[in-house]
């Protein structure tokens, strides 16, 4: 028997888990749907002044795109969970944290990129300038991979639990934060014009620190929860 | 010294030396608390600007540092528990938690009530603010994991791993929430650049600091022994105890 090498191992799982979402393309919409619901409830609730709703517009679209990620979030280990295979994840030899990054982005291509693609339409229904909504698909390009990676921490401590959907939402919504408030503020300050190099350097210094850090606590965490 | 580390590690030793000294903490604790109060309610000058309601600095400021020094010690503990297997900072770690929150909302509060006269508002949404209000989300979060979990020594563990990512996310966190707001609004009048402080305010400040900081030692220790027993309810030591006092 031959044992894969770390570059193909990581192949091998990206490609395994885009196959098994590919298999149950239909939980792929529930958050689109979901993200464009709740855009949508907001001009309801607040009213269908144009000008307002380019003012909060920014912030509306980052919240609901929060939402969506936090909410398709405990399907990244949910099946492998229930089915064995996660343990057999953590038995192999190569290194754990690599993995997590290989499992983090197969969930990203999933759940975050099709954000992407319905974020311009939600832009027009709330009536952002085109520069703003060029900005916006930027920020979400950088920003939800992080949203992917910090909520990934708080999947991994809370998969064995049985209602663990409330304390991830309690654990992971404070980190995202930072996230929130550069990325919204980087949409709203583009949408009056004004040059945006400070918040995108920050956000990209965001993903570039979970990137290198959240993947050895994801694997730190997931160790103690199997435990 | 060293040995006397390696036996403080004993969960039995532990419990034991814990209740000898909480006595003496609680007594220097009220101590210096009473002192600092009334030094700082009854002899401290009143404020040119604020009048006397400034007085309830004498506990805002002191809880709003334990807050964040709580947070510290129990990513500190977490970690060399995560480290060494030490049970004994599992336990402080988890411990602390309760308290710290406590000492967080408590600075919420009393900030709060100083801010109704001050600024006019129960509630601004101000740098420090928010920072403090996310701060306490987070210790709800630990707590909230702690009580999820119900092995305890897992719990134990996968809390401290959530203190350390907190411990990183905190200065991101309180930069952005910082930046943000000088974004959006610029300087209000929250903005007091701390005119240097008196030093009739200042002697109380810090009695109060020393007494606040006391207080969560006598707090902290109690909880661990309750921690503690809980945890060997089942080993020969705690049985005797049992016995004993029964």
């Amino acid at each position: 028997m031959t044992t894969a090498n770390l570059s193909q191992a990581f192949m091998i799982l990206l490609r395994r888990d885009l196959t098994l979402a590919y298999r149950r393309r239909s939980e792929m919409i529930n958050p689109l749907l979901f993200f464009v619901l709740v855009t949508a409830l907001f001009p309801l609730g607040i009213g269908a002044d144009p000008t307002l709703l380019r003012e909060v517009g920014p912030g509306i679209v980052w919240v609901a795109a929060l939402l969506a990620a936090l909410l398709s979030l405990e399907t990244i280990f949910r099946s492998d969970f229930d089915d064995g295979s996660l343990e057999q994840l953590l038995l192999s030899p190569h290194p754990l944290s690599i993995l997590m990054i290989a499992k983090v982005f197969a969930h990203w291509l999933i759940t975050g990129l099709p954000l992407l693609v319905v974020a311009p339409l939600l832009g027009v229904l709330l009536d952002l300038p085109g520069d703003a909504i060029k900005t916006l698909l930027i920020t979400l390009a950088l920003g939800t991979p992080v949203l992917s990676l910090i909520g990934t921490i708080g999947v991994a401590l809370t998969v064995g639990l049985r209602k663990g959907g409330m304390i991830l939402s309690l654990l992971v919504l404070p980190l995202y934060i930072p996230v929130l408030i550069f990325a919204a503020n980087a949409v709203a300050t583009s949408g009056a014009g004004l040059p945006i190099d400070a918040h995108l350097s920050l956000l990209t210094a965001l993903l570039a620190l979970a990137i290198s850090l959240s993947p050895v606590a994801t694997a730190a965490a997931l160790r103690i929860s199997l435990s | 010294m060293l040995k006397f580390f390696h036996k403080m590690a004993s969960p039995k030793y532990f419990y034991q030396f814990a209740g000898k000294l909480i006595p003496w903490l609680a007594v220097a604790c009220l101590g210096f608390m009473l002192v600092g109060l009334y030094d700082g309610l009854l002899l401290a000058p009143t404020d040119y600007q604020q009048g006397d309601s400034y007085r309830i600095m004498f506990v805002h400021v002191p809880a709003a540092w334990m807050s964040m020094f709580i947070y510290m010690v129990m990513a500190g503990a977490g970690a060399i528990g995560l480290i060494w297997h030490i049970k004994l900072a599992e336990v402080m770690a988890i411990s602390s938690a309760h308290v710290g929150a406590s000492f967080t909302f408590l600075a919420l509060v009393t900030g709060s009530i100083w801010g109704k006269p001050m600024w006019g508002a129960w509630w601004v949404w101000d740098a420090r603010l928010t920072s403090e209000l996310i701060l306490l989300f987070l210790y709800l979060g630990v707590i909230a994991l702690y009580n999820a979990v119900e092995d305890k020594r897992t719990a134990a563990r996968a809390t401290s791993i959530l203190a350390l990512v907190g411990v990183v996310n905190i200065p991101i966190i309180h930069y952005s929430v910082e930046w943000w707001n000088t974004l959006h609004q610029g300087p209000t009048v929250t903005k007091f650049d701390a005119p240097s402080i008196d030093i009739d305010m200042l002697i109380p400040l810090l009695l109060m600091a020393v007494a606040f900081k006391l207080f969560y030692a006598v707090v902290v220790l109690m909880r661990a022994r309750c921690e503690i027993l809980q945890r060997e309810r089942n080993s020969g030591w705690v049985r005797d105890l049992v016995k004993a006092s029964s």
